[in-house]
């Protein structure tokens, strides 16, 4: 196998394992957002989905693209979800939050106080 | 006005290698053209507007703010697995808390950093900006740590000003 084709499999493979790490993220995010009890904590599982899963991603994608202009957008969007999305979830907090909406602020435990963890 | 002259300077550079690394149009002369325009226009709405100052060209702190965002994407790592963990128990067990935070030093720029910072950070959201401090929801009480939050406000301070704050 010659040094080159081995570069562009490992390339191939630390891109896969990013967006694959990523792809997970962003499905713990939205199984999070079924399972968390109202507004406010959903979008804690919300902001995996747009910080650690969408930056994987973008990154996984940056292994593909290899060097060239791509590459130069794909870190361009990356920054730009990075600068935008917490004025995103701040904006849509603060609304709900004038809104008078009231977060939950009591423990929050459906199983009760089995230790073994109970099936949902 | 010889800041401003600055300014002026370097926010048509950063627009106009912004746009050719965007459009990748090189050598057809007319759209280059409409490019080279496109970045006139902006420049001269930014003067206009009466914004053309260090908050709206903040290149000078490029490292500072470098440095800054890879101790924060350190963190931001960090709080998602935490997210995640509470988030996939199969017992789930969380107490959300509201929290002030207190935020009066540095600049303007110094205080939205610290914001969005918080924000960004899975589990902690900042709802509502108050005169000296903010209104932070947390997802857990262990993301509600006064002490990380100190620490956070001391870099975003740094980043953005360049000094530590007193």
């Amino acid at each position: 196998m010659s040094p080159s084709l081995l570069i562009e499999y490992g390339l191939d493979a630390v891109s896969a394992v990013l967006m694959i790490t990523g792809a997970v993220f962003v499905l713990a995010g939205a199984i999070g957002m079924m399972r968390l009890p109202d507004f406010y904590t959903r979008m804690h599982a919300a902001g995996v989905t747009d910080t650690l899963g969408a930056e994987l991603i973008v990154i996984g994608l940056m292994f593909q693209s290899g060097w060239s202009l791509v590459t130069v957008k794909l870190a361009l969007l990356g920054l730009f979800v990075f600068l935008t999305s917490p004025t995103a979830t701040h904006a849509t907090a603060n609304a709900a939050y004038k809104a008078g909406l009231k977060p939950l602020l009591t423990r929050f435990r459906p199983g009760g106080d089995d230790q073994n963890g109970s099936p949902l | 006005m010889g800041r401003r002259l600055v300014y002026g300077f370097v926010l048509t550079v950063v627009l106009a290698v912004l746009w050719l690394a965007l459009s990748g149009m090189w050598s057809n002369l007319l759209i280059t053209a409409l490019g080279a325009a496109s970045v006139a226009v902006s420049v001269y709405m930014t003067i206009r507007m009466g914004v053309l100052d260090g908050e709206s060209v903040p290149f000078a702190n490029l490292i500072r703010f470098g440095r800054y965002w890879g101790w924060l994407g350190g963190e931001i790592f960090k709080a998602n697995i935490a997210v995640v963990r509470l988030a996939l128990a199969p017992n789930l067990n969380i107490k959300p808390v509201l929290t002030r935070v207190a935020a009066d030093h540095g600049s303007d720029l110094a205080r939205t950093t610290f914001a969005n910072s918080i924000t960004l950070t899975p589990g902690t959201v900042t709802v509502e900006v108050e005169p000296n401090g903010f209104l932070v929801h947390a997802l857990d009480e262990s993301f509600a740590d006064q002490e990380a939050f100190r620490d956070m406000e001391r870099r975003a301070v740094r980043a953005s000003d360049g000094e530590a704050p007193a």
